[in-house]
């Protein structure tokens, strides 16, 4: 008897837990968008911000996020692509591929801040191309490529040996192998893991902290070459910094919402791309 | 032919090519850092560095450089965390992997990937506006943002890598070892905490390090959610600053290539080098319990 109620109270702790779990989740949702949702309008997502942004709308942070998000895959895609193939199709298992692989995972454990200061020394200044959208997005290209190389290399893990030798018995090379057959099968994996690298560009601050992130733009950036504005760093300067924050505490959960939105979305994606693909795979 | 030829050997240079860049970005973060470090320590001593405490290179009159007071904020938020991060992760993920149906399992899963996937800088914001308030009310401070603060969120934000990892732990251990414990007559709690959770100890040792190692590195939840008072934090409700926050802080203001620039490289070298420990540390135990699977 007594073994059944410790069995109970067990049961009952771990449901707990994972109650406690997606209730975080919950909230986060419910908070964001009971707050969030009264001030998003139409001009809210397209005007800037006006009166020491005390009013208007996020329109540059909005362009400047997606603006370098997309430059950052952009960059990092044919990189980590590349090198997941070469891992996965070419690589013997010798100390090389081991050094790749080992710099691969403690990548993923550097620090985001790191990767911005990386950001300042190297392609702000050494490379000289000053605070903008191109050295940003070259930070947080780097930052994604560990997530892209392993999501590719999982999705060429799921392409059946039996394809690719199909392929070189009927005389292709190894290369046209991987590019007529190898690689249009692994789409849909690659793709995920580009959506969700995607997605977590865009939540990024500390990384474009110093390599280009602005506070305040008259303009839309018009080149590569110009500073921006980003939706996680104007949440940042609105809740932390901004001279009036009470007041601007609306507008502040309206970024917050449309920077959620926007990831969720993403995340969305590529879950319905995931499953999409695995379905078609039974 | 000949063209077919060499776009073959082509493509598998400009691959391999590929592969270098994480090597290279790795190598070079790490010679980046070191090279402004050394610069640092030209002009501030090591001593000084990491026997102070005081952390104030703005002063008027003499700066001073101690690390000491934001390397103890860091670890005091990041055991925070892991305080409340771990048993709640122990808890889903034994759920999640041993008494959940599938059904639920599908429904759980992607809501904790959609965890992870929310930014930092809007769990912050969160922790300003909604975990501050009912801190200050509870504990009856003058506000909420602190190290506690700080540790909650944190842990929110370390508990779905924390999770993933512990059910995969906890679905690796082999089916027999729970029917043999079945078999004797203990219950599903019984084989939980005294079978399936004591032999996947090292999986989730491995989970705990890279929750660690994600808690350590964490920057803009820190930086709005925990007060940032350069002081040494006596405990939980003090205010404090950790290196992330004030590398964040610091490196927008500071002029180029002045002994407090080079300074901030510093606390981020001893930033990176710890992340970097827990991460080796974390695939030491992994390929140590992937070798005795076999």
């Amino acid at each position: 008897m007594k073994r059944k109620i410790i069995q109970m109270l067990g049961l009952a702790l771990m449901i707990t837990a994972t109650l406690l779990v997606v209730a975080i989740l919950g909230v986060v949702l419910f908070d964001l968008s009971s707050k969030g949702a009264p001030s998003i309008s139409w001009a809210f997502l397209t005007q800037s911000p006006k009166h020491g942004m005390t009013e208007g709308g996020i329109l540059p942070a909005i362009f400047g996020t997606t603006a370098v998000t997309l430059l950052s895959t952009l960059l990092a895609m044919p990189l980590g692509i590349g090198c997941a193939v070469y891992l996965h199709e070419y690589a013997p298992d010798n100390t090389f591929s081991r050094l790749i692989r080992a710099s691969i995972r403690n990548l993923a454990g550097v620090p985001s801040i790191v990767y911005g200061l990386f950001g300042v020394a190297i392609f702000v200044q050494f490379f000289g191309m000053g605070a903008s959208v191109l050295a940003a997005g070259c930070t947080l290209g780097l930052l994604t490529l560990p997530s892209i190389i392993t999501t590719t290399e999982e999705a060429l893990r799921n392409v059946p040996r039996l394809t690719r030798e199909g392929a070189l018995a009927l005389g292709a090379t190894k290369w046209e192998t991987i590019r007529t057959v190898v690689l249009p099968s692994a789409v849909p994996g690659i793709l995920t893991g580009v959506i969700l690298a995607l997605s977590r560009g865009a939540g990024e601050t500390a990384p474009i902290l110093f390599t280009g992130v602005a506070f305040y733009t008259r303009y839309l950036p018009g080149s590569v070459m110009d500073e921006f504005m980003a939706l996680p760093y104007h949440l940042y300067i609105l809740s932390t910094q901004h001279h009036a924050i009470e007041q601007v505490r609306p507008l502040a959960y309206a970024t917050a919402l449309t920077l959620i939105g926007l990831v969720f979305m993403l995340n969305l994606t590529a879950f319905w791309v995931r499953a999409k693909y695995q379905h078609g795979k039974d | 032919m000949k063209r077919r030829l060499f776009w073959d050997i082509f493509f598998k240079k400009a691959l391999e090519g590929a592969a270098w860049v994480s090597v290279l970005t790795l190598a070079g973060i790490f010679l980046m850092l070191l090279i402004n470090s050394v610069r640092a320590f030209e002009t501030i001593s090591f001593a000084q560095f990491f026997s102070g405490t005081a952390w104030n290179p703005a002063a008027y009159g003499e700066a001073t450089y101690g690390i000491g007071a934001m390397l103890f904020s860091t670890f005091l938020v990041t055991l925070g965390a892991m305080l409340i991060a771990v048993p709640l992760g122990i808890g889903t993920a034994a759920f999640l992997s041993e008494i959940a149906s599938p059904r639920v399992r599908n429904i759980l899963k992607p809501a904790i990937e959609m965890l992870a996937a929310v930014p930092s800088v809007v769990i912050g914001f969160l922790g300003i506006v909604l975990v501050a308030p009912a801190l200050a009310k509870l504990f009856n401070l003058p506000h909420g943002l602190n190290a506690l603060n700080g540790a909650i969120l944190l842990a929110v934000m370390a508990l779905p890598t924390l999770i993933s990892v512990m059910e995969d732990a906890i679905h690796a251990v082999p089916k027999s070892y729970k029917e043999a414990s079945y078999a004797l007559g203990a219950n599903r709690w019984e084989t939980l905490v005294r079978v399936t959770l004591p032999s996947c100890t090292s999986g989730i040792l491995v989970a705990i390090m890279l929750g660690l190692g994600r808690a350590l590195g964490e920057t803009m939840t820190v930086l709005m959610a925990t007060g940032n008072a350069a002081a040494m934090p006596h405990g939980f409700f003090d205010s404090v600053r950790t290196i992330t926050a004030t590398v964040a802080i610091e490196m927008g203001e500071v002029p180029f290539r002045t002994p407090h620039y080079y300074s901030l490289f510093a606390c981020a070298l001893i930033l990176f080098l710890i992340t970097l420990l827990v991460n080796v540390a974390a695939e030491r135990i992994a390929a140590g319990y992937r070798r005795k699977g076999q």
